[in-house]
C-alpha cells in the first residue's frame, strides 16, 4: 500500500445561484477515506467550504454526496479504491437543490416522512409485554438498518431526470419505510391505498439502481418494494377487497388491518 | 424589530426574515435544545403534557450521536433472567460508578428503565427477541445479568429512529441546522435570573432566530471532541455544559471521563472510533503481543468477588451464568481501559499501538456476522480486516462525559429556574463512571422526567418572561465577532492544539503537574481563541461554527483540567499516577463548577454528596 501522496481533487463550491469545480490537491496518507481528504482542504485551505457531516462511520448517513458522478458517502469510499494519480471529482447530490457546496436541501425526504401514516399496534398482551419471533422481526429489522442518506433518493431517476415527479413520489427510502410497517408483525394499519396514491410506487418501474448505492446493503426493490407493489396491486384488482371496504366488512386480503 | 420569514415546515430550511438585521423571533412553551434520545424524549413528553413544544437542533433530525451506539440500553426486564430486578440494577450502577453517582437518580433510572424501553416497541421499535418472543437481553461489562435491550449493535439508530418517527406523527416543530449559541434570561432586580429563551443561528443561511420560551431543555450531549483520540463527532463541543454555566447553572463529576477500552488505532483517519462493547459481551477477549489473555492480571480487589479466576470459569460463564463468575473482560469500562493503558506502556502492545481484540477464534463467522454486523462492516470498508478470521486491534478512545449540568433528580431543573438538562450534558447520574448501556436508558427515563417538568412549569406561570433587546443584541455581537478580526489564525488550528493538548495532558492517566500544564495552555489557547478570524460569508461556513464551538470547548477543558487537579485520588474515570487509589474523605464529595464573576472562566467548591436512605444502603452491605 502507498503512503502519503499528493491527491488531486475536484470539488463543486457554489450556491444555488452559480458555482464551479475547483481544483485543490492535497496531500492524504495511508488508509484515508474522501472525507479525510475534504477536511484536510478545509482546516488548510478552504476553511468556508461547506460539508455535511456528522459520525465519520457510515451510520448517520449525513455525508452524501456525488463522487466521479456516483451516488456515495465521503466517509466510507476509501481513497485506496482509487489510482493514486486519478483527480476525484465530488459533487453534490444532484436529485436536491444545493445550499452551498456539498450541501443539499434534501427537505424534500423530510416531507415525505410526514406524509406516511405511523405505526400503530393493538394493545400489549395481559402481562403488559408484547411477543413477537425473531423471524417475524427480522424482515422489518432489515429495512430499519436504513441510515437516511437519501443516496437511494438521489440515484432514483423517476426524481432525479424528473423534478416534477416528485409531489407525486415519496421514492425509494420510503416504500422501504411502507414495506417495513406492512411486515411489522403487530401494526394494524392498511397503507396499501396511501402508497399507490400518495407514494406514488406505481411510478416506480424496478430498476434497481436504488438497490445498487444502497451504504447498507438493503434490498430494496427485490424485499421491499416488489412485495408491497404485490400488496397493492392485490388491493386494487380483488373486488372482494373492494366490497369489503365498502361495507366495513374485515376479510382475509385485510389481514385485519384497518384502512387509512 | 421582528419579521417572520417563511419557514420549511419540517426542516426550517429557508431564509429567516426578510429585513435586514431583522432577526426571527419564535415563541414556545418549551424549547428542547437538541435532537438525540433525551431531547427527542423530553419533546414528546411536553407534548404530551400540553405544551407548544419546539427541537432544535445542530445537524439535521436522526443524525444526533444517539445515532452511533451500538450495544444496548440496560433495563432490568427479567426477560431472560427472572432474577434480574431494578434492586440489581441500581446495585451495578452504583458500584460501577464507585457509589459517587447521585442515589436517586440511580433509583429513578433502574426503575423506570423497562417501562422506557418498552414504550419504544409500543411507538415501532424492533428489538431483538428472546425464544419466546420477548425483548431480548444483552451481556455488557459491570451488569450482573444479561440486561441490555438491542438490535444486533445498532441500538442507537433504532431509538433514534423510532422518536423520530413519534415526533413526526405528533407533529412537533423541529428546527434542523439551527445551532444555539447563549440562552437568555429575564432579569429581576433582586438577581433572581430566570430563562427566557435561546438565541441561535441557521447554519443554512447563518441568520439569526430567537427563540421566546419560559422553558428550555438542555439536551446538547458531550464533549469528547475536545481530545485529539474520540469516539465522539463534531458535534461534541459541550455547548449545553457552556450554555449552562453563562446562564449560571452549575456543573458537577467533570473529573470524569470515560475512556473506553476498545477504540480502532489503525488506520489513522479512523484512530478512535468505537468498537463496541458487545464484542466482549458475545465472547470476544483481550490479547497481548505475547498472546496472554491478560485481564486476568488486572483484576482490582473491589471487584474480585464477583469475576472468574481462571480462563475454564470465564468461558463457562457465557453459558452458566449462575455458577460462573464473569469474566474479567468485562469489568466496568474504567478498569478494562486501564489494564490495556498499562500493557500498552509495558511493551507489550501490537503493531499500531493498540492489543489485540479477538472473537474471530471463538465464535463461528456466522455468529459474529449476525450478532456485529455493523462491526464487521466497519472493519472489512475501513480497515481491510475481515473480524470474523483475524483478531482486531484496539486501544483506548475518550468516548463519555460522566460529568454535567448539576439537576434535581425528579425535574432534570438545574439551579436555574427555566433551565432543565438531560442526557450526556447533565450530571450525577453516573457518578465516576457509566456502565455500558445505562446512557441510552438514561436519555428515556430522564428525557421524559424532564419534559414532563417542563411542561408543568411553563403551564403554571403567571406570566412570561421577557428577553431583552439589550442581551439580543450582545448574543449577535458575540456570535459576529470572529468576523470582525482579520488576517489573525484560523480556528481549526486552534482546535487541533486543544485536542493534542487534552490528550497528553488530561487523559486516562493523570498528574498533577500534568495537570497544572494544561490549565495554563488552555489560559494561551483562550487568548489565541479570542483573535481568531474566519474566511467567508455566513452562509453554511463551517469555520466560523468552529470558532463559536470552540469557546465552549475551551470552557469546558478548563472545568475538566480544574476539577481533576482538585481530586487528589484515583476514582472510576478519574486515575491519578500521584495519587493511586480511592479515598474515602473524597468518596464523599463532588466537586462543583460555577462562570467566575468576570465570566472570563470557572469557579470551584466542594460540595457533600446527598446520603442515601438507609433502605438502599443494604444492597451494598456485605
Ligand atoms: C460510538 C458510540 C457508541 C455508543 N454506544 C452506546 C450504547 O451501546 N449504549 C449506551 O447506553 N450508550 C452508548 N453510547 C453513549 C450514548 O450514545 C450517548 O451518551 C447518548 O446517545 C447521548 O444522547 P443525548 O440525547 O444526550 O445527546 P446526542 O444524541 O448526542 O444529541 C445531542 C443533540 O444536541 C444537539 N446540539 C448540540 N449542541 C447544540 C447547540 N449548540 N444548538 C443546537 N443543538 C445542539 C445536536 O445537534 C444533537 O441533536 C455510545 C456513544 C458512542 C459515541
Ligand atoms: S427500483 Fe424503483 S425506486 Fe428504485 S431506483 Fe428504480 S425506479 Fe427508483
Ligand atoms: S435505503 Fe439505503 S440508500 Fe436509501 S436512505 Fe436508507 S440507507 Fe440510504
Ligand atoms: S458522516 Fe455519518 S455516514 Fe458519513
Amino acid at each position: 500500500m502507498s503512503t502519503g501522496y499528493q491527491l488531486k481533487m475536484r470539488v463543486w463550491r457554489g450556491d444555488a445561484d452559480s458555482g464551479a469545480l475547483g481544483d485543490y490537491a492535497v496531500e492524504v496518507s495511508e488508509g484515508e477515506v474522501v472525507l479525510d481528504a475534504l477536511h484536510r482542504l478545509q482546516a488548510t485551505q478552504a476553511g468556508d467550504l461547506a460539508i455535511r457531516w456528522n459520525c465519520k462511520a457510515g451510520k448517520c448517513g449525513s455525508c452524501s454526496a456525488e463522487i466521479n458522478g456516483k451516488p456515495r458517502l465521503l466517509c466510507m469510499t476509501r481513497l485506496s479504491d482509487f489510482d493514486p494519480a486519478e483527480t476525484i471529482t465530488v459533487t453534490p447530490m444532484r436529485a436536491f437543490p444545493v445550499i452551498r457546496d456539498l450541501v443539499t436541501d434534501v427537505s424534500y425526504n423530510y416531507e415525505k416522512a410526514r406524509e406516511l401514516p405511523g405505526v400503530e399496534l393493538g394493545p400489549r398482551d395481559a402481562d403488559g409485554k408484547r411477543r413477537m419471533m425473531q423471524v417475524d422481526v427480522e424482515r422489518g429489522q432489515e429495512f430499519r438498518k436504513c441510515i437516511e442518506c437519501f443516496l437511494c433518493q438521489d440515484t432514483c431517476h423517476v426524481v432525479r431526470d424528473h423534478d416534477d415527479n416528485k409531489p407525486a413520489f415519496a421514492g425509494p427510502r420510503f416504500f422501504l419505510r411502507y414495506a417495513e410497517l406492512d411486515m411489522h408483525p403487530l401494526d394494524i394499519r392498511d397503507r396499501r391505498d396511501t402508497a399507490r396514491d400518495a407514494a406514488g410506487i406505481g411510478l416506480c418501474n424496478i430498476t434497481k439502481c436504488c438497490t445498487e448505492v444502497c451504504p447498507e446493503g438493503i434490498k430494496i426493490t427485490d424485499n421491499a418494494i416488489i412485495p408491497m407493489k404485490e400488496r397493492v396491486a392485490d388491493r386494487k384488482h380483488d373486488p372482494l377487497v373492494w366490497l369489503g371496504n365498502k361495507i366495513g366488512l374485515r376479510n382475509k386480503d385485510n389481514d385485519g388491518r384497518t384502512a387509512t | 424589530m421582528s419579521t417572520m420569514g417563511s419557514r420549511h415546515p419540517m426542516t426550517g430550511n429557508e431564509m429567516s426574515g426578510e429585513a435586514p438585521g431583522g432577526i426571527e423571533r419564535r415563541q414556545y412553551d418549551v424549547v428542547v435544545i437538541g435532537a438525540g434520545g433525551s431531547g427527542l424524549r423530553a419533546a414528546i413528553a411536553a407534548h404530551e403534557a400540553g405544551a407548544n413544544v419546539a427541537v432544535v437542533c445542530k445537524s439535521l433530525l436522526g443524525k444526533a450521536h444517539t445515532v452511533m451506539a451500538e450495544g444496548g440500553a440496560a433495563a432490568a426486564m427479567g426477560n431472560l433472567y427472572p432474577e434480574d430486578n431494578w434492586q440489581v440494577h441500581f446495585r451495578d450502577t452504583m458500584r460501577g460508578g464507585k457509589m459517587l453517582n447521585n442515589w436517586r437518580m440511580a433509583q429513578l433510572h433502574a426503575q423506570e428503565a423497562p417501562e422506557r424501553v418498552m414504550e419504544l416497541e409500543d411507538w415501532g421499535a424492533l428489538f431483538d427477541r428472546t425464544a419466546d418472543g420477548l425483548i431480548s437481553q444483552r451481556d455488557f461489562g459491570g451488569h450482573r445479568y444479561a440486561r441490555l435491550a438491542h438490535i444486533g449493535d445498532r441500538t442507537g439508530l433504532e431509538m433514534i429512529r423510532t422518536l423520530q418517527q413519534r415526533l413526526v406523527a405528533l407533529g412537533i416543530d423541529v428546527f434542523m441546522e439551527c445551532t444555539v449559541t447563549d440562552l437568555l434570561l429575564s432579569r429581576s432586580e433582586a438577581g433572581d435570573n430566570a430563562i427566557a429563551g435561546a438565541f441561535a443561528y441557521w447554519r443554512e443561511s447563518g441568520r439569526f432566530i430567537v427563540f421566546d420560551a419560559p422553558s428550555v431543555v438542555l439536551a446538547t450531549g458531550g464533549f469528547g471532541k475536545a481530545w485529539k483520540v474520540t469516539s465522539n463527532s463534531w458535534e461534541y463541543t459541550g455547548d449545553g455544559h457552556a450554555l449552562a454555566l453563562r446562564a449560571g447553572a452549575t456543573l458537577i463529576n467533570m473529573e470524569f471521563v470515560q475512556f473506553h477500552p476498545t477504540g480502532m488505532v489503525w488506520p489513522p483517519s479512523v484512530k478512535g472510533l468505537l468498537v463496541t462493547e458487545s464484542v466482549r459481551g458475545d465472547g470476544g477477549i483481550l490479547k497481548n503481543s505475547e498472546g496472554k489473555r491478560f485481564m486476568f492480571d488486572h483484576i482490582p480487589e473491589y471487584f474480585r468477588k464477583e469475576t472468574a479466576e481462571s480462563i475454564e470459569e470465564a468461558d463457562r460463564w457465557y453459558d452458566d451464568k449462575k455458577n460462573n463468575r464473569r469474566p474479567p473482560e468485562l469489568l466496568p469500562r474504567d478498569e478494562v481501559a486501564r489494564a490495556i493503558n498499562a500493557e500498552i506502556k509495558a511493551g507489550r502492545g501490537s503493531p499500531h499501538g493498540g492489543v489485540f481484540l479477538d472473537i474471530a477464534s471463538r465464535r463461528t463467522p456466522e455468529f459474529i456476522r449476525k450478532r456485529l454486523p455493523s462491526m464487521y462492516h466497519q472493519f472489512k470498508e475501513l480497515a481491510d480486516v475481515d473480524i470474523t478470521a483475524e483478531p482486531m486491534e484496539i486501544g483506548p478512545t475518550c468516548h463519555y462525559a460522566m460529568g454535567g449540568i448539576e439537576v434535581d433528580p425528579e425535574t432534570e431543573l438545574s439551579v436555574v429556574p427555566g433551565l432543565y438538562a438531560v442526557g450526556e450534558c447533565s450530571g450525577g447520574m453516573h457518578g465516576s463512571n457509566r456502565l455500558g448501556g445505562n446512557s441510552l436508558s438514561d436519555l428515556i427515563v430522564f428525557g421524559r422526567r424532564a419534559g414532563d417538568a417542563a411542561a408543568s412549569y411553563a403551564a403554571g406561570l403567571a406570566s412570561r418572561p421577557q428577553i431583552s433587546d439589550d442581551d439580543v443584541a450582545a448574543a449577535q455581537a458575540s456570535a459576529l465577532a470572529p468576523f470582525e478580526v482579520e488576517g489573525a489564525e484560523n480556528p481549526y488550528t486552534i482546535q487541533q492544539d486543544l485536542q493534542q493538548a487534552m490528550n497528553d495532558l488530561v487523559g486516562i492517566i493523570r498528574e498533577g503537574a500534568e495537570l497544572e500544564r494544561a490549565l495554563e495552555e488552555v489560559d494561551r489557547l483562550k487568548e489565541r481563541a479570542a483573535r481568531m478570524s474566519v474566511e467567508g460569508n455566513r452562509q453554511y461556513n463551517p469555520g466560523w461554527h468552529l470558532a463559536i464551538d470552540l469557546r465552549n470547548m475551551l470552557l469546558v477543558g478548563e472545568c475538566v483540567a480544574k476539577a481533576a487537579l482538585a481530586r487528589e485520588e484515583s476514582r472510576g474515570g478519574h486515575t491519578r499516577n500521584d495519587h493511586p487509589g480511592p479515598n474515602p474523605e473524597w468518596g464523599s464529595k463532588n466537586l462543583v463548577l460555577r462562570l467566575n464573576a468576570e465570566g472570563t472562566g470557572v469557579d470551584m467548591t466542594e460540595q457533600a454528596i446527598p446520603a442515601m436512605p438507609d433502605e438502599l444502603k443494604k444492597f451494598f452491605e456485605e
